[in-house]
């Protein structure tokens, strides 16, 4: 029981961070783009009018997930500890440019094209690192032997599974927060930002469900098990497309728009949410299981009493910096 | 040496939290000034108080920022330099962790709030209520996590049998014995620390010619805030020595070079020892000191380093960081003491230019003491991660790449250390008290 509902709210949390860190991180790239096509008037202002109250939130889904990885199954911490010290830093490294250079053009003196780069190239090389890990999650990239753990950085390059899952990654960043600001835009009636958006909703939407089925191809050859699984949830997957169809009438059809985003999220979380769910009972194919590892039933209870008293705490915050900037029409035309 | 992971794992987090603790004080020490400002202002009608909130609040928002970055790094280089360890506080004290990123996710939505809503409400106390959040939730941040590191000193609330931690209570291994001085100590030397980095900007303006009564208002609201946080600090910190010679002697008395056990123990400062002999130069000998710190009774029994096997005594340098810690504690409050002084009985005197560039200098100094506080417990807690269960030796990573990790931190908090200063004072420097109080006139 403990075990169930401890990867649920982890996956949930995980899944936030998907959609929400989506939007910050493409917004980034779409911001330096703009900068570089000479936009700035149009979607810049959007973008920043979104991303300058938010982004802190942002961090923490991530930061939550992975403490609450650790608190409910405390072997995940030794093997992916052990293993990730490379790739994880240098994602953390990515991680910590974006944030703080972020601060520094936002809140500082003087724009600065090299921290609008930095800012832009790391929101599509993060998502990039992150990703690793899933792949990671699926076996046979680590070994294991006297409980010393390894990662085979050379079989994670030479994967054609592993690269895809990074393709994958990228496309949906930029479909996720293209299709976000499509919204935000119509709302702040912002008509060239709009347009803009839209086209790039259009351009990277297809992509997104292209590597997807690649992604199912070379699983079926990578670990068969989980493929076999997930064929056999495939209605989940085909809600997923479904989802995705709808958005992208929404958008073409210039309709909807809120809705079309909400289709979107429902997309990835059908997508999700399926490959989580396959994905189990194994955190870390073959090494750790959420029935073996998790923690005992007094941390458990404790975590989730925690998480219950914090969500009290935080829904009502996090619809207060919603109702305040991102669904207020007055606030997102810059008024 | 070069490639020993535990001296390297040792090393990296003591480059991480180095870094990140200059930011995490000043993100737990500046939300209450903040607050306190906005609110005199509107009280007062003061239209000087709301813009010194909006100043302060900007220079925090960027340390925030950066503090943000480096905390996560340490979240998560907690795990990958220190598997076995995070492995087993997953177990234990994996509660206060979890509710440590709630605490932190409540903070970060109303700083983000805050920030954006100077005009946004009628009433302008409604925008004061936002920055109640931020300050629970700072300081929420800073109280559970200093119990995870309580933890590490006087671990409790579970049972080893035979490797496998067993009937797990999370809330005794929260509210272990080290947690209440602990956090204590670290919650006021955060404020103080806080109050005298705002005292010795505005310090620093006024010593440099400024003459506008916003300053002098600056200052003065920050002295206060420096005089009752090391009047606290002094308080509790007394209180820790207490704690440590009841629940971590070896920590005191490696601390204070305390090798015999004996009553009337003496307490020393400074010195050069001699570690074969156990024989100390040049110090400072206090008679009945140390009892009366450990104990409060000049004649108390003080435990001695000779009683523990040495290979369990905490590294002898810790002296060094601990007397710098007091001996700043103390001048800190001293010129806290001084400001009040020379403000309530002549008025003039409070702006001594002596006095001023003394302010100016106790920010740095605080800084300082923090960090050395930081390296006497952490280094007093060797050999152990987890005090008598398991050492940092066993607790670190296996991994061969903990150099290059190394070297990519530490040019990325370098780059950090140069820019960051650059970036605050173009920041202020582009938009002036002057000419902000000038615009202000209108919209007020």
């Amino acid at each position: 029981m403990i075990e169930t509902i401890g990867i649920s709210i982890l996956w949930v949390f995980l899944y936030g961070y998907l959609i929400i860190g989506s939007i910050d991180f493409g917004a980034g790239f779409y911001s330096y783009y703009a900068k570089v096509t000479n936009k700035k008037h149009t979607i810049r202002q959007v973008i920043d009018r979104y991303l300058s109250p938010v982004w802190e939130v942002t961090n923490v889904f991530l930061v939550f997930f992975m403490i609450g990885l650790v608190g409910f199954f405390p072997a995940s911490a030794f093997y992916f500890g052990t293993a990730l010290l490379v790739p994880g830093s240098i994602a953390l490294v990515l991680l910590a440019i974006r944030g703080s250079f972020y601060a520094f053009a936002n809140y500082g003196a003087r724009e600065s094209n090299v921290y609008l780069f930095l800012y832009g190239i790391t929101g599509l090389l993060i998502p990039a690192a992150l990703s690793t890990v899933l792949t990671i999650s699926e076996g046979g990239f680590i070994t294991v032997d006297d409980s010393n753990v390894q990662l085979l950085l050379g079989e994670l390059f030479v994967s054609p599974y592993s690269w895809i899952v990074v393709m994958l990654a990228i496309v949906s960043v930029l479909f996720i927060s293209a299709s976000f600001l499509t919204y935000y835009a119509n709302v702040a009636k912002d008509k060239d930002a709009f347009e803009l958006m839209r086209k790039f909703s259009l351009i990277w939407g297809g992509p997104t469900i292209f590597l997807s089925f690649l992604v199912f191809l070379t699983l079926s050859t990578h670990n068969p098990e989980h493929f076999q699984a997930m064929v056999e949830e495939g209605w989940l997957f085909v809600l997923s497309l479904l989802a995705f169809l709808a958005a992208i009438l929404c958008i073409y059809k210039r309709k909807f728009m809120g809705i079309a985003f909400l289709l979107v999220c429902f997309q990835y979380g059908f997508a999700f949410f399926g490959y989580g769910y396959t994905h189990l009972p194994y955190i870390l194919y073959p090494h750790i299981t959420i029935y073996e590892n998790v923690t005992s039933p007094e941390m458990g209870i404790s975590l989730i009493l925690a998480f219950l008293a914090g969500l009290l705490l935080l829904v009502p915050s996090l619809f207060l910096l919603m109702r305040l900037f991102i669904f207020n029409a007055e606030y997102a035309r810059g008024r | 040496m070069i490639d020993d992971p535990v001296v390297l794992s040792r090393l990296l987090t003591f480059v991480t939290l180095a870094f990140h603790i200059v930011m995490a004080t000043i993100g737990v020490g500046l939300p209450i000034f903040i607050s306190i400002a906005e609110l005199v202002g509107i009280k007062k009608k003061d239209p000087h108080y709301i813009l010194l909130a909006r100043r302060w609040t900007r220079g925090y928002t960027i340390l925030v920022a950066v503090g943000v970055v480096t905390g996560t790094i340490i979240g998560f280089q907690l795990s990958l330099l220190w598997p076995s360890f995070m492995q087993a506080a997953g177990h234990v004290i994996s509660l206060p962790l979890f509710m440590e990123t709630f605490a932190f996710f409540f903070e970060a939505i109303f700083l983000g709030i805050y920030l954006y809503t100077w005009e946004r409400f009628k009433n302008p106390i409604y925008h004061w209520l936002l920055s109640i959040p931020i300050i629970i939730g700072s300081s929420a941040s800073a109280f559970f996590i200093t119990s995870v590191n309580a933890f590490m000193n006087t671990p409790q609330g579970f049972d080893l049998a035979e490797g496998t931690i067993m009937n797990v209570q999370p809330l005794v291994a929260m509210f272990n014995p080290a947690m209440p001085s602990k956090v204590s100590h670290v919650l006021t030397t955060a404020y103080l620390t806080g109050a005298f980095l705002l005292a010795a900007i505005a310090a620093f303006h006024i010593l440099r010619g400024k003459t506008h009564i916003y300053y002098k208002k600056a200052l003065h609201l920050a002295m206060i805030g420096c005089f009752v946080f090391s009047i606290a600090t002094i308080i509790n910190g007394d209180i820790g020595g207490k704690f440590l010679a009841v629940y971590q002697p070896e920590k005191l008395a490696a601390a204070e070079w305390h090798f015999e056990t004996e009553d009337r123990a003496t307490l020393l400062l400074g010195g050069i020892l001699d570690p074969d002999e156990q024989e100390v130069k040049f110090g400072i000998r206090i008679p009945y000191a140390l009892s009366i710190l450990a104990f409060n009774r000049p004649t108390a029994e003080v435990i001695g380093l000779n009683d523990f096997p040495e290979e369990l005594w905490p590294p002898l340098y810790i002296h060094y960081f601990f007397n710098l810690m007091i001996t700043i504690g103390m001048f800190l409050a001293a010129v806290a003491f001084a400001y009040l002084v020379f403000y309530y009985f002549n008025r003039f005197n409070s702006l001594n230019k002596w006095l001023l560039r003394a302010i100016i200098i106790c920010a740095p100094l605080s800084i300082l003491s923090i960090e050395f506080g930081w390296i006497m417990t952490e280094a007093g807690r060797q050999p152990w991660i987890l005090r008598g269960y398991l050492t940092v030796a066993e607790a670190a990573t296996t991994s061969e790449h903990v150099f290059e990790m190394l070297l990519l931190f530490s040019s990325l908090y370098l780059a950090l250390a140069i820019l960051l200063p650059i970036i605050l004072i173009r920041l202020f420097k582009k938009k002036t008290v002057e000419s902000e109080i000038e615009n202000q006139n209108i919209i007020l």
